[in-house]
């Protein structure tokens, strides 16, 4: 006889649930809350002098500056911080946080900021109306603003003039079964210190190292939950 | 009376047929078929885009029968040395029809108009 018992349904469903998170989605299908998103920063495998995450993000996204650094968009930076009791520094990227409980999708007065079912925040530029509440209540400095008339943009992602934009977690390659540009040029290039994953899925690395290993995460005090953990900080 | 304005409106119809702008000239797309005829196209592309872009950007929903990426990929024509003209300079695809019909897209402001491979190398 060879009808599948309930208890192999079960399992074998169970097993379609943990396998599909490291896949693309099939075309048509949304995003959905079963995932979510995040990064793993160790900051131990973070020179402060190396900068390839930054400049893969910007050829990634297609964001060309005016020299001007104070306004140019930036989706991620690197930070160098020290402890003045210890004089312990540590350098560390710091790019949107992916929050559970997002600030600046609170604010927004027209729905353009929002959180995507996986985790991911993101702003909707059709909407958006360019008032730049999001980024005074972001805590992490993570959005930017679009000051002047952009040409060459990529075909992955649209930005232009009047508008907020920030990290998107490089949503149009995580759609597409890849990890973001910044983790893939880390791995590549320099000391492999970022790790991309589904923090839903108890069986991907980052959620492993999660649970055994001590992680922090940027002014956790605020609440937000953000989905980018630090170690070493 | 009726003579008159019989011939005002005459004279009307006859200038406006005089000043009538030229039908557009579009450049030759790259693909084979477009995903609807042209008639479809010409009427409904903006409602195919505009309830898509949201599906596409709020829920994920990737691999939409219309997309103006694709649009873009198929339209923008080349110059002889291989580099894509943007779909909205004057006289290409997008624009040529839109200043006939005197509607400024707005795509463009935000979306890329010509189709570019992601630089592998740089990464």
């Amino acid at each position: 006889m060879n009808a599948l018992s309930r208890r192999q349904v079960i399992l074998t469903s169970g097993a379609i649930l943990m396998v599909a998170p490291a896949q693309a989605r099939s075309p048509g299908q949304p995003a959905s809350a079963r995932q979510r998103w995040g990064l793993l920063i160790d900051t131990a495998k973070c020179a402060p002098d190396c900068n390839v995450c930054v400049e893969s993000c910007k050829a990634e996204m297609g964001l060309s500056g005016h020299d001007r650094p104070l306004t140019d968009a930036q989706y991620l930076r690197k930070i160098n911080v020290k402890d003045p009791a210890t004089g312990a520094s540590h350098s560390l990227p710091v790019m949107c946080q992916h929050c559970a409980k997002p600030a600046c999708v609170d604010v927004c007065p027209t729905g353009a900021s929002f959180k995507r079912a996986d985790g991911i925040v993101l702003v909707d530029r059709h909407i958006c109306i360019g008032c730049r509440y999001c980024m005074m209540a972001c805590p992490y400095k993570a959005r930017s603003f679009a000051h002047e008339e952009q040409t060459d943009q990529q075909p992955h992602l649209p930005r232009g003039k009047g508008t907020v934009e920030g990290c998107t977690l490089c949503v149009h390659r995580v759609d597409q079964g890849l990890e973001p540009a910044c983790v893939e040029s880390c791995k590549a290039k320099a000391k492999g210190a970022m790790l991309f994953g589904d923090l839903n899925d108890p069986e991907s690395d980052i959620a492993k190292r999660v649970a055994r290993e001590a992680t922090t995460r940027i002014r956790a005090d605020l609440g937000l939950e953000p989905g980018v953990r630090y170690q070493g900080i | 009376m009726l003579a008159r304005l019989l011939l005002g409106v005459l004279m009307m119809a006859g200038a406006a047929a005089s000043f009538a702008a030229d039908l557009p000239t579009l450049p030759k797309a790259k693909g084979e078929a477009c995903i609807e005829a042209s008639a479809t196209m010409r009427r409904d592309h903006p409602d195919m885009l505009r309830h898509q872009r949201d599906d596409t950007l709020r829920q994920g929903i990737r691999g939409a029968k219309a997309s103006l990426k694709e649009c873009v990929a198929c339209h923008a024509a080349e110059t002889t040395e291989g580099r894509a003209i943007p779909v909205n300079d004057p006289g290409q695809f997008c624009q040529s029809c839109h200043a006939y019909a005197a509607v400024k897209p707005d795509c463009f402001e935000c979306h890329a108009t010509t189709p570019k491979p992601v630089k592998e190398a740089s990464r």
